[in-house]
């Protein structure tokens, strides 16, 4: 599979828009890909998921129960989801918000699934940006992944912001790049 | 080809119904099927169409009872708690033999149940959806796509065999998006002689009705519509055989959960086990004929679905005691994943 | 030799399957000669209710529809939405409409739906027999309340105008009777006027009939006739409650 990514934060990190931009380069390079989100009284506050599959051949399931790559934007959601992630899997972590206990980390070590942190929260106040962490770290994912090119997820992002928004495109094509150039692991 | 979109399976149908040349929805907002209406209630009034709000479900399908009596595609869409309100509504509209259509965006139940998808309304949709002795056209699609193709084939058929139609659909399959493409623009409403719409003085009333107060009558009516529904049975059932060429054990699953089925019989093929997959996408009228033939070839059968055990009821009558036929279910919402089926195809194949 | 009576057009040839003395025969004709007379029974989609008048389908000279125990208007909803220059009416009981189908015609009427509604209420059910009805009175003796209504137990009647007098949605709303030529003079006046104010899109119109019921009265003809005016008329007075004719609803 080309893309198996779980996201996971509260509602209203953008968790969802965050896996929808993910999902629409998919489109735009014409593979199949399904977008499946958690929903319910839980969007309200309480946490929120979503599980993007890309893929060149057609997705059978869209569940994602051992994800590839866990990006999360929440505490709960990494204490939930990161035991889940496959051997050799990526969890990229917003470090402003979550911290990794040194048994998780070790855990994950062990199982060989690497952790990206990135203090993605603090980087959008700083910057202006507020509430474009989750673009932040779409960048990331996407620097560290190469599930598709730069250009391929600032075209999906255009198309995701209806017209009414359009103000809002250059503020979070900004966030998408300083997640992508952000260096540290 | 055309252009591909990235819609939610409930935006996909309202949009392919649009399409299909539906111009009047009734609604009654329920969780998991609210987009379907609020997709309707943005896009209705931009094309002259009718989208309203009713004061309950009951009132809803009864609004598609009169927009269908008066010749137009009319349809509503719920979830489980609401189609149970609809029933009346659907038996009369059976009975008056006009073409509808219903979807059910299935949640766990019974009672208020919850709202994360099931399948636990199979019965009531394929066996008694309403008093008497009555059927509807139910489509079970299993992807955004699906649901998109089905939806104007739902329209068509209702309207061809004036029966009504549902699309059965679940809560995971109305929230999720997938790219889809949409056919060309469908001619919409067939030639409807029978439809109120006024003498206009030039002939003699129409009278949509679902009272026979004679018996002789009565039964006369319905066998006629039995006919019917024998037509339907014959032409125009629908289904999807998943690398069965070759296999001795079978999965048999609808709607969301064959795509989760698929991804168990892919990683069971990797384990050498020859298993495939039978996906009724139409459950009623029910794929006895190709079940029953694959009970020819086929060791032992395994029924998956998010309910305690529904389909499979259909799936032991087609084999008719020839093979055994296991059931694995999750209900309640609770979706089964793809390690789960995996084990119970192992345990089928004597592989546990 | 001129002719001073004629049946209506607006009416089938086939005989009512109506009681002796009921009064539902008189209120087709008035609502069927009034269609014609407005030139509208070409135009006319007319839905039937489940009780004595569950069968008017064979009646009226129309396009008609039946529809399941109550739900005349929402039927008659959908059929307008489809037909918006149609004029389209239900003809329900009390049982049917103020009762089973409470909800539906409140919001049809809330809705300012452009529908006509022929309420015949007499007090009873009567096609099943001769159960209390939401506008059984005080201390009637119906066959589920044989000792008469009793009001601490089974609770008041509805006055269906009165209510729907402050629901906005409202065009024309008038109670009316049969039980005397006068009175039929008026209530044809009424009739014709709630149709024509759904010709004219002026909103919801209802006329409400006080009709009688001499079977599960058990009364004859002409005692029923006598009963309207002594027991029915002081509880639900004739007259307008509603007339907004003038200007429609959303004027």
């Amino acid at each position: 599979m080309k893309l198996n990514l779980l996201i996971a934060g509260f509602g209203g990190q953008g968790v969802l828009f965050m896996g929808k931009v993910a999902a629409h380069t998919a489109l735009l390079e014409d593979l199949f890909v399904s977008w499946l989100p958690s929903y319910g009284p839980e969007m309200r506050g309480g946490t929120a998921n979503c599980a993007v599959c890309i893929d060149d051949k057609e997705i059978s399931c869209p569940l994602i129960t051992e994800p590839e790559l866990l990006a999360v934007l929440n505490q709960p959601s990494f204490d939930r989801f990161a035991e889940t992630v496959q051997p050799g899997g990526k969890i990229f972590l917003d470090s402003a918000l979550i911290e990794a206990s040194q048994a998780q980390a070790a855990r994950c070590a062990e199982r060989g699934v690497s952790l990206y942190p990135i203090p993605c929260t603090s980087m959008a106040e700083t910057e202006g940006l507020a509430g474009r962490a989750n673009l932040i770290m779409l960048g990331k994912v996407l620097r560290e992944t190469g599930f598709t090119s730069y250009d391929t997820l600032c075209e999906a992002l255009k198309a995701c912001i209806p017209a009414s928004k359009e103000a809002l495109l250059e503020s979070n094509l900004k966030a998408v790049a300083l997640g992508y150039s952000f260096g540290g692991q | 080809m055309g252009r591909k979109f990235l819609m939610k399976g409930n935006e996909a149908l309202a949009e392919a119904a649009l399409r299909a040349g539906c111009r009047h929805f009734f609604g009654y907002p329920i969780t998991p099927q609210t987009e379907v209406a609020a997709y309707m209630a943005k896009r209705m009034p931009k094309i002259g169409g009718t989208y309203l709000q009713a004061e309950s479900e009951v009132a809803a399908i009864n609004m598609v009872l009169g927009a269908a009596a008066a010749g137009a595609r009319a349809m509503t869409s719920s979830s489980s708690p609401g189609i149970s309100l609809k029933t009346e509504g659907i038996s009369y509209i059976a009975a008056s033999d006009l073409p509808a259509l219903i979807v059910n965006v299935m949640r766990g139940s019974p009672g208020l149940g919850g709202i994360q998808p099931s399948q636990a309304d199979y019965w009531q949709a394929t066996k008694a959806p309403g008093h008497g002795d009555a059927q509807l056209l139910v489509f079970a699609p299993s992807s955004v796509q699906e649901i998109v193709d089905l939806v104007g084939r739902a329209f068509d058929l209702s309207e061809q065999y004036r029966v009504p139609a549902m699309l059965l659909a679940d809560g995971m399959l109305g929230q999720m998006m997938e790219p889809v493409e949409f056919g060309p623009e469908a001619a919409g409403a067939q030639e409807k002689p029978w439809a109120l719409v006024g003498t206009k003085g030039k002939r003699p009333p129409n009278v949509v009705n679902s009272l026979h107060l004679q018996p002789a009558r009565l039964e006369e009516i319905v066998r006629e519509r039995f006919q019917r529904y024998e037509a339907i049975k014959k032409k125009e059932v629908l289904l999807e055989q998943y690398r069965m060429e070759d296999a001795r054990f079978a999965v048999a699953a609808y709607g969301a959960t064959a795509r989760i089925v698929k991804s168990a019989v892919d990683k069971a093929r990797e384990e050498g086990i020859p298993v495939g997959l039978i996906r009724p996408i139409t459950v009623w009228p029910f794929p006895e004929r190709e079940i029953a033939a694959a009970a020819g070839t086929v060791e032992q059968f395994l029924c998956v679905e998010m309910s305690m055990g529904q389909m499979v009821e259909d799936v032991r009558l087609a084999v008719n005691g020839r093979r055994p036929v296991a059931f694995y279910g999750r209900t309640g919402g609770v979706v089964p994943v793809p390690a789960e089926i995996l084990a119970e195809i192992r345990k089928m194949a004597g592989r546990a | 030799m001129a002719v001073i009576f004629e049946r209506t057009e607006g009416l089938t040839d086939k005989d009512t399957h109506y009681c002796p003395g009921c009064t539902h025969g008189i209120i087709h004709r008035l609502a069927a000669e009034s269609l014609t007379e407005l030139g509208v029974l070409g135009e006319a989609i007319g839905v039937c209710p489940v009780g004595c008048a569950v069968m008017a389908y064979d009646y009226f000279n129309c396009d008609m529809a039946e529809a399941p125990h109550g739900r005349a208007p929402a039927v008659a909803t959908g059929i307008k939405r489809v037909h918006p220059d149609s004029v389209v009416f239900t003809y329900q009981g009390d049982g049917d409409l103020a009762a089973i189908g409470t909800a539906e015609t409140v919001h049809a009427a809330a809705r300012g739906e452009n529908i006509t509604v022929i309420f015949v209420n007499n007090a009873i059910y009567g096609m099943t027999g001769g159960q209390m009805a939401p506008t059984t009175l005080p201390g009637q003796v119906t066959q589920t309340t044989p000792y008469g209504r009793d009001t601490a137990y089974s609770g008041f009647p509805l006055r269906v105008c009165e209510l729907l007098a402050a629901v906005d949605g409202v065009a024309y709303a008038e109670r009316v009777a049969v039980n005397t030529p006068a009175h039929i003079r008026a209530a044809k006046a009424a009739i014709k006027k709630a149709f024509q104010a759904q010709i004219d899109k002026k909103g919801f119109s209802i006329v409400e009939v006080l009709s009688t019921c001499p079977t599960n009265w058990g009364m004859t003809p002409v005692e029923a006739l006598g009963w309207v005016e002594e027991k029915m008329v002081p509880y639900y007075p004739l007259g307008v409650t509603v007339d907004r004719t003038e200007k429609g609803v959303r004027g």
